[in-house]
């Protein structure tokens, strides 16, 4: 008999992969659809095999972004579950009119006589000179839609469990991965719900436990973040790390009792500044835990300008565990952490997640 | 001609239709002004006859899409009048329970999947109904409608494609009405480009043909369901008509400056239902007593669901916040 829970170190690519597979074998209302999806890179492997194993449910197809979104939904409104992939992130905003008149819609608007069981992988680049429409971080505005969920796994277990629990979640879910997460390690179980580490995809989770000040992350964040984290407990900073996972909805009620416990709020986001989920989080919790704090919370997100594309231009456009370091300390500490954390700046070229990423996308 | 409807069931079923169609949208127009019927309301007077002759080829396990002038659509395939009305007034029973008004009807009891507000965006949505039933090896088609308009939309090139690449059972019915709101066909397409050509050449089989002529409609129909149903692929159908009243809400406005009277005129000469009725005369053993017999009828369900949507309670307010998610399984 195969030992269920046992655990094996996969990357979050092959975590997505299992889940595909997992998804379209317990249910034949499962099809996947992409450009590219059964072309020699598999959108980076994550469809590796997919088609040969399931031919009548998994194909290309055409370069028309809006209405093979709304032909998935009307396949979803007739009990299927599509689940459509595209490289970019940037791509899919052709299809907006699709998304927020009709995918996020469609259930309200009908009175709840239907749903739109439709699960959308948009894949976020970053580095390498993807430039200023291949790097978007949009999260906020999907999760500005009523209507619609949006994801954002940072491990190999919750990309399995997630992706699974969006196919087959009644409601439209956008499911964010960060092209940089692709090759993250991490133990996955066969069946992600008998993962040690198991959350629902609805739920926060803490990533490690502290007493001086919570950090909420997402996305690729959450790994600059743990490091960031590590660090700060070796100058006798207790950091409390909340990985988001899910955009929309917030898991308030993990965010609210961690600073209760902490009073203090530093929230991280991949997207611009203005109108980011972290300026969300930063006034909804200001709102609600405002006796708590200690101190004014604050957001590291990026700043309102696009990527640029050249190596020179993007050397300062990204933070990473030095820069969230410098404000924990600043904000738990009240003086600047000096050099304290500059170990922290990843070696070696700034544009790529490692030495094994050759581009070019 | 005489042979182009000989089932007697389908002359008096689209008969009825025609009648259900132009006497409620009447009513609805005669009673607006009296501001219970409280959304955008797009009225379909004119143009009854292409839904009219299609429904009824049509089963219930066929799926309809439509747009923001929905009404003759739902109607036509069977949508319940008494739950149009009531959403129309705004009412907890209405097919879409107040959340949508006229321009979002939906029946799936009768395959009626839906109307939107958005030009050209259930045209996807039908081809995604199709792909589901050719995936499913259903043996049903889904019947997209649009208008002249619609054709000038990205998605609608986009479905096109796709449906053509996949041989999806689906229709395409352009109701041509000249119109994109105010603004005249000859202002937004080529003048010598027609736009059946136009879905030909995109490799839809395509049919053209005079929309206020019934028999001609269920004719051309009949070829592009038969065409569907043996596997051939997808069809486009264009058919000419005519709006009467303004794009949106219950009057005439041939006096505003885009549309002549003339023009009008004109066509409400090709008015869809007599012709159909003095075809009928001529060409059936349906008499002027069998049509008075049934408008009468008709007109008493007619009353009937204006009666059920003035009658119908409101929604309670706070359920306003209801739906926004589904926490159950679609069947």
């Amino acid at each position: 008999m195969i030992n269920t829970n046992q655990l094996s170190e996969i990357t979050y690519v092959e975590a997505l992969n299992q889940a595909l597979f997992l998804a379209m074998k317990k249910s034949e209302d499962v099809f996947c659809y992409g450009l590219g999806i059964d072309d020699p890179g598999r959108i980076f492997a994550t469809t590796k095999g997919l088609v040969e194993e399931f031919p009548e449910r998994v194909f290309d197809m055409p370069t028309a972004e809006n209405s093979m979104t709304g032909i998935g939904i009307g396949a979803a409104i007739a009990g299927m579950r599509p689940v459509m992939v595209h490289q970019r992130l940037d791509f899919f905003l052709l299809a907006l009119d699709q998304l927020i008149n009709n995918a996020a819609k469609w259930h309200y608007m009908f009175d709840g006589k239907r749903s739109v069981p439709l699960t959308i992988r948009l894949l976020i680049g970053r580095g390498w000179g993807q430039g200023p429409t291949h790097a978007q971080n949009l999260q906020a505005l999907f999760a500005h839609i009523p209507g619609l969920k949006v994801v954002m796994p940072s491990t190999p277990n919750d990309a399995k469990s997630m992706l699974l629990e969006s196919i087959y979640d009644d409601n439209p879910v956008v499911f964010l991965e960060h092209r940089w997460l692709h090759n993250q390690l991490g133990t996955v179980a066969e069946e992600p719900e008998n993962h040690p580490d198991y959350l629902p995809m609805d739920k926060a989770r803490v990533v490690t436990q502290g007493e001086d000040i919570t950090i909420v992350s997402m996305s690729y964040l959450t790994i600059e973040a743990i490091r960031a984290v590590n660090s700060l407990k070796e100058q006798g900073i207790s950091a409390e790390l909340i990985d988001l996972r899910s955009i929309k909805p917030i898991d308030w009620a993990t965010l609210s009792l961690s600073v209760k416990k902490t009073g203090r709020l530093l929230v991280l986001d991949s997207g611009a500044t203005t109108g980011s989920v972290a300026g969300d989080i930063v006034s909804t919790l200001v709102e609600k835990e405002f006796t708590a704090l200690k101190t004014a919370p604050q957001r590291l997100a990026m700043p309102d300008i696009p990527e640029p594309t050249s190596y020179a231009l993007t050397k300062d456009y990204y933070f990473g565990a030095k820069e969230i370091a410098d404000k924990a300390h600043q904000m738990v500490i009240s003086v600047s952490a000096g050099d304290v954390y500059t170990h922290l700046v990843k070696e070696g070229h700034h544009d790529v997640p490692g030495d094994y990423f050759k581009g070019p996308f | 001609m005489n042979t182009l409807i000989d089932n007697t069931q389908h002359q008096r079923e689209i008969l009825n239709k025609l009648y259900l169609i132009r006497d409620l949208e009447e009513k609805i127009a005669a009673h607006y002004s009296e501001g219970k019927m409280r959304c955008p309301t797009h009225l379909s007077i004119g143009q009854e006859g292409a839904p009219a002759a299609l429904s009824v080829l049509l089963s219930d396990k066929d799926f309809a899409v439509s747009t923001h002038r929905a009404h003759a659509h739902y109607l036509a395939k069977g949508g319940c009048p008494n739950a149009m009305m009531a959403e129309i007034f705004g009412k907890a029973t209405g097919c879409s329970g107040g959340r949508g008004g006229s321009m979002h009807l939906i029946d799936e009891n009768v395959g009626f999947k839906g109307s939107t507000a958005i030009v050209g965006n259930t045209i996807p949505v039908g081809v995604g109904l199709a792909l589901s039933q050719k995936m499913r090896k259903q043996d049903n088609l889904t019947v997209v409608y649009l208008g002249d308009g619609a054709t000038e939309e990205g998605s609608f090139y986009e479905s096109a494609n796709f449906a053509v690449l996949k041989s999806l059972p689906v229709i395409f019915v352009c109701e041509n009405n000249l119109y994109s709101v105010y603004t005249g066909l000859e202002k937004r397409q080529p003048k010598d480009r027609k736009i059946h050509q136009l879905a030909e050449s995109i490799g839809l089989k395509s049919f053209h043909g005079d929309g206020n002529d019934v028999v001609q409609s269920y004719q051309i129909f009949q070829n592009a369901v038969n065409h569907i149903k043996q596997g051939n692929g997808p069809c486009f159908v264009e058919l000419e008509t005519y709006r009467w009243r303004e794009h949106c809400g219950p009057n005439y406005d041939n006096h505003i400056g885009y549309r002549s009277e003339q023009e009008f005129l004109t066509w409400q000469q090709k008015e869809p239902i007599a012709r159909f009725e003095q075809w009928l005369n001529e060409n059936s053993q349906l008499s002027t007593n069998d049509f008075s017999a049934s408008r009468a009828n008709i007109n008493t369900k007619i009353e009937q669901a204006f009666k059920f949507a003035s009658e119908s309670p409101f929604p309670k307010a706070h359920t306003m916040k209801n739906h926004v998610y589904s926490e159950q399984h679609n069947d």
